[in-house]
């Protein structure tokens, strides 16, 4: 009963199907479009139009803000900007460079999706599929609940209490794997874990109900008959998953990970808590200390009032921006072939 | 030989007996997939406990709710966290406001007229904005309204900036909710000779209404949260300031924040106290949507 | 019908907020264990009702006190603090947002701050050393709970050039002292703050630092961690580390603050009240005999009185010696002398030094001066 109830409100379906009809309206519409249009008609379309267009609109103003705010300060950069590891805005001078942000940002979010990527998949499917469908509203609510946690309080937890925690598996990575760079000796001490594996880990634990959120839906509009003839078939459950619902929910799940990627790279209060802070460049291990973009601009947000030093952290800003930008834009290049096909 | 061959039944057994390696596979996949559930519980409870536990003892003090910090000193526990509980609410409040109309207005044109390149262009740039990190969201709204306006720091600089990311949030579950409205209820108008813009209106949009409203709601409990625009674009003040335009407003992140400064067993009561009020305050708004969503599902037939 | 009961939720809602609005108040006076704040006498109290004021973080908890102190003596009046760093403070007093500001250090030529101030005052300003804040160096080494160092020696370890808890110029300042051999980790702080230029500032007067001053570690040795809070909970983890800490840190966290030998060498000087305002006591001024009492650091950072405790941070309050408007100038005298006696009360139990009398007098005799 409930069942049949769900196939008929599927949304999956309902979309394919106003989709079609949609289309259909349009062109009816381009039909009758020879008579004039009422006067409340065009109102709206613009006002609708237009607040389509403020969002484009944003996004290009976000990129020539940052940019025209940043481009003096690079120019008045002594040092290479791509390629310097020092972070030097003050006592006068500019020399300011990427580098180790880029590594340490991009070290610490692809740790983070590594590790919460299949617990995301797990979680999807559990709640989905696995558990019994009463208690599964209710567990689904349990893992939202993370994602109701500011990231401040992320951000004291990882300090006072997983990094001195989990600082002896780190210590036995690194001493059995210290030959693997990625878990090298790092340029910060491994005491009290102020490194990426940390963060990653606490970004991990942030990831997990943002990619599952997204999942759990993708997977619940797997197609029921696909599902019922996989068990007709004699298929075990586990068949059944991984014939019908993980082919089905594969870009929803890559593009919810994507999507969680671009948050890890943003985010800011609690990578900038947990993180010491190094005197050497990164060598592209997880013991690494430094800072992320965004921890970086948050240290100095006291310290906005010179345009010129403000305008290197804007520029590291920039750099942020074009990399969430990309990020998401390979996002949406994954799910689009399965809304096309929908 | 043969009576056992007739003694078999005509059909073989509808259900197959399993051999062990998929017995095994279906086990280990079940024992996986419920391991995760599991591992995700575990910084959950954990987190959710060392808040608790620290923090109660600030909720069930008798100002905590109702005053602001201002002349407490640091090391005297009283006072409470009204101040930003207000600025947290008003800075919400506002950016919904903004963000809001023009986010149900963009997933109207989206949904009901949105074609062509404008329209795919549109669908693209909420994706990006969806993926703005809140601090670029602060620089940026810096930049404009603090670097070249030549404004003031104040709460409605963070709510510009929270709008931002609030924004693709409200058009993402309001398209999707749009989307959700039967083709025969518009059809329906048409036929009786109303006007596109008032089917929209008075038919659609009552008929989604409860998603979008769960949709803002779910929105608004996320920039609730965000740190990272208080620190770029707001001061903080230990009294109450009802004035989002003018002045320093504390929001409970911005509070957690500051109290860092104080190590003392009072400031690190604050510290706890303000982070559990802030969980709170994000699963009331959480709660809300749910009820609101479950009040009033949408209506397919 | 939908619409009706959806307007209804939100109805609720906004009531809500209006009822939170209302029941919101700013009043803690009578609270309980509210520790009563020191009168002051002498005071004239009147003119602007409310002042405004920005600038240092390091300062914020000591005004804090003089406000409480402030309403106490003078009823209806009131300030408005905020701790938005020394630059922003500047720059909201020079450019007549607030009406003094709160700064780490005195308002400088290079930076053309002192023509703006004068410009904005229409008057030359003033710099008021009014918070003096202890920075504690503070280690954790088992078995170790005395540790002796000065400032040679210190800009040693935060240079790199002493890497050992056993090296022998430690041990020179320890005779008799049992030193494990164990690498030193350097904690320092990552972000920008007023403790590490003085901190820095301390080791180029006493030990020869040569790596630079400012506000952003130099040493090149170590690691950050963020603020007073990042560094004190990094120190618990690191054994054999050693970071500075603005005194309250060191005081609430119960951490380790070594003894520092001043420039006149003799014994080491442990961190406490009394060692602090001696170190305050001997401070001289650039330019003494005038009303602006911008500080002779150098004078506190390599005292050589005996039992002074050289390395803190000294923060001003910066007015103007004339305000333009008679009623501002009025309420900012008062606060003044309120913060200089009664609001110094207390003032040693969040990290800071209660200004010796005759420091309080000089400052007074300035305060009183101001139009």
């Amino acid at each position: 009963m409930s069942m049949k109830d769900e196939v008929v409100s599927r949304p999956a379906g309902q979309e394919r199907e106003t989709g079609s009809m949609m289309g259909g309206m349009g062109e009816q519409e381009q039909e009758r479009g020879e008579r004039p249009k009422r006067v409340g008609d065009r109102v709206f379309r613009y006002l609708t139009t237009t607040s389509g267009l403020v969002i484009v609109v944003a996004i290009v103003l976000i990129g020539f803000f940052l940019l025209i705010k940043a481009v003096p300060s690079l120019l008045a950069d002594s040092t290479n900007f791509l390629t310097d590891w020092r972070f030097d805005t003050t006592g006068g001078k500019l020399a300011f460079g990427i580098r180790d942000m880029l590594v340490v940002t991009v070290l610490s979010s692809l740790l983070a999706l590594v590790l919460a990527m299949p617990i995301s998949l797990g979680i999807a499917l559990f709640l989905t599929q696995y558990a019994p469908r009463s208690l599964a509203r209710g567990f689904g609510y349990l893992v939202d609940l993370l994602a109701a946690v500011p990231s401040v309080v992320f951000g004291l937890w990882g300090v006072l209490v997983l990094g001195p925690a989990i600082e002896p598996v780190q210590r036995a990575l690194n001493a059995g794997l210290g030959w693997f760079p990625l878990f090298s000796d790092g340029n910060v001490s491994l005491a009290g874990g102020g490194n990426i594996f940390t963060a990653g880990v606490v970004l991990a634990v942030m990831l997990l109900p943002i990619i599952t959120s997204v999942t759990r839906e993708v997977f619940r509009q797997t197609p029921v008959n696909q599902i019922e003839g996989a068990l007709a078939l004699g298929a075990t459950k586990w068949e059944m998953v991984r014939t019908t619902v993980l082919p089905f929910g594969k870009s929803g799940f890559i593009a919810a990970s994507m999507l969680g990627l671009g948050r890890a790279l943003g985010e800011t209060i609690a990578v900038l808590m947990i993180l010491h802070t190094a005197t050497s460049p990164s060598g592209f291990s997880f013991f690494d200390g430094g800072s992320t973009f965004a921890s970086k601009i948050a240290s100095a947000a006291s310290e906005f009032s010179e345009p010129l030093p403000t305008g290197a952290f804007i520029a590291a800003g920039l750099v942020l921006f074009l990399l969430t930008f990309v990020v998401n834009a390979i996002a949406r290049s994954i799910a689009k072939p399965k809304k096309e096909k929908a | 030989m043969t009576t056992t061959e007739l003694e078999r039944p005509a059909r073989p057994p509808v259900f197959h007996h399993l051999s062990t390696g998929r017995k095994a596979r279906n086990h280990l996949a079940t024992v996986l997939v419920s391991l995760a559930f599991l591992i995700a519980l575990v910084p959950l409870v954990w987190l959710l406990a060392t808040v608790v536990i620290k923090g109660w003892r600030a909720l069930v003090s008798p100002d905590w709710f109702t005053h602001s910090l201002k002349g407490v000193l640091p090391d005297q526990f009283a006072g409470g966290i009204y101040h930003a509980l207000y600025g947290s609410l008003a800075q919400a409040l506002v950016c919904a406001v903004i963000a809001v109309p023009i986010g149900i207005l963009a997933a109207i044109y989206l949904v009901e007229y949105g074609r062509g390149w404008l329209a795919r262009l549109t669908t693209f740039m909420v994706d990006i904005l969806s993926g703005v990190p809140s601090i670029v969201a602060a620089l940026f709204i810096f930049a404009l309204w603090i670097s070249t306006f030549g404004l003031e720091q104040s709460a409605f600089a963070v709510s510009l900036a929270l709008v931002l990311l609030m924004l693709p949030v409200v058009v993402r579950s309001c398209e999707e909710m749009l989307r959700l409205v039967p083709q025969e209820l518009r059809e329906a108008s048409y036929a009786l000779g109303i006007p596109k813009w008032k089917t929209i209106v008075r038919v659609v949009l009552p008929t989604a209404l409860s998603g979008i409203v769960t949709g803002s709601m779910l929105a608004l409990a996320r920039v609730l949260g965000e740190t990272a625009p208080v620190l770029v674009l707001v001061g903080y003040s230990q009294s109450i300031n009802f004035n989002i335009f003018d002045g320093n407003m504390t929001s409970l992140p911005l509070f957690i924040y500051n109290q860092f400064t104080n190590p003392t067993a009072a400031g690190q009561l604050r510290i706890w106290g303000a982070a559990l009020t802030l969980i709170l305050l994000v699963m009331l708004f959480n709660l809300i949507a749910t009820v609101i969503s479950r009040f009033s599902a949408i209506k397919t037939k | 019908m939908k619409l009706k009961r959806q307007s209804a939720v939100l109805a609720v809602v906004a009531a809500s907020a209006v009822m939170l609005a209302a029941c919101g108040s700013d009043n803690n006076s009578g609270v309980a264990g509210a520790q009563a704040a020191g009168k002051s006498a002498n005071v004239a109290c009147g003119g602007k009702n409310t002042l405004k004021a920005s600038g240092s973080t390091a300062q914020a908890n000591a005004m804090s006190r003089f406000t409480q102190a402030f309403g106490a003596t003078c009823s209806d009046q009131d300030i408005n603090y905020n701790g938005n760093g020394s630059g922003a403070g500047v720059k909201e007093f020079t450019g007549k947002q607030t009406d003094f500001a709160g700064s780490d250090s005195a308002l400088s030529a290079e930076k053309g701050e002192i023509e703006k101030a004068k410009q904005r005052c229409g008057a030359p300003a003033w710099n008021l050393p009014m918070v003096f804040g202890p920075i504690a160096i503070t280690y954790k080494l088992d078995g170790v709970d005395d540790l002796a160092l000065d400032g040679k020696t210190l800009a040693g370890i935060f240079s790199g050039k002493i890497t050992k808890w056993n090296a022998p110029e430690i041990a020179k300042l320890n005779a008799g002292k049992k030193l494990p051999d164990q690498k030193i980790t350097v904690i320092f702080r990552s972000d920008e703050s007023g403790t590490t230029d003085n901190f820095q500032k301390y080791l180029k007067t006493a030990g020869g630092w040569d790596k630079g001053t400012g506000k952003s570690f130099n040493g090149g040795v170590g690691e950050g961690a963020k603020g007073n809070d990042g560094t004190s909970q990094a120190l618990k983890n690191a054994k054999g580390g050693i970071t500075y800490n603005e005194w309250s840190f060191a005081q609430a966290q119960k951490l380790n603050v070594a003894k520092i030998v001043n420039s006149g060498g003799g014994q080491p000087v442990e961190l406490n009240a009394a060692s602090a305002a001696k170190a305050v006591e001997a401070a001289k001024f650039k330019d003494e005999g005038s009303k602006d009492l911008e500080l002779n650091l150098d004078s506190i950072y390599g005292t050589k009185t005996a039992g002074a405790y050289p390395l803190m941070l000294a923060t001003y309050e910066i007015a103007c010696s004339k305000y333009p408007d008679a009623d501002t100038g009025k309420a900012v005298k008062a606060f003044l002398s309120v913060a200089a006696q009664g609001g110094q009360e207390g003032l040693d139990q969040n990290g800071y030094v209660k200004l010796p009398k005759q420091f309080s007098d000089k400052l007074l005799a300035s305060i009183n001066a101001i139009q």
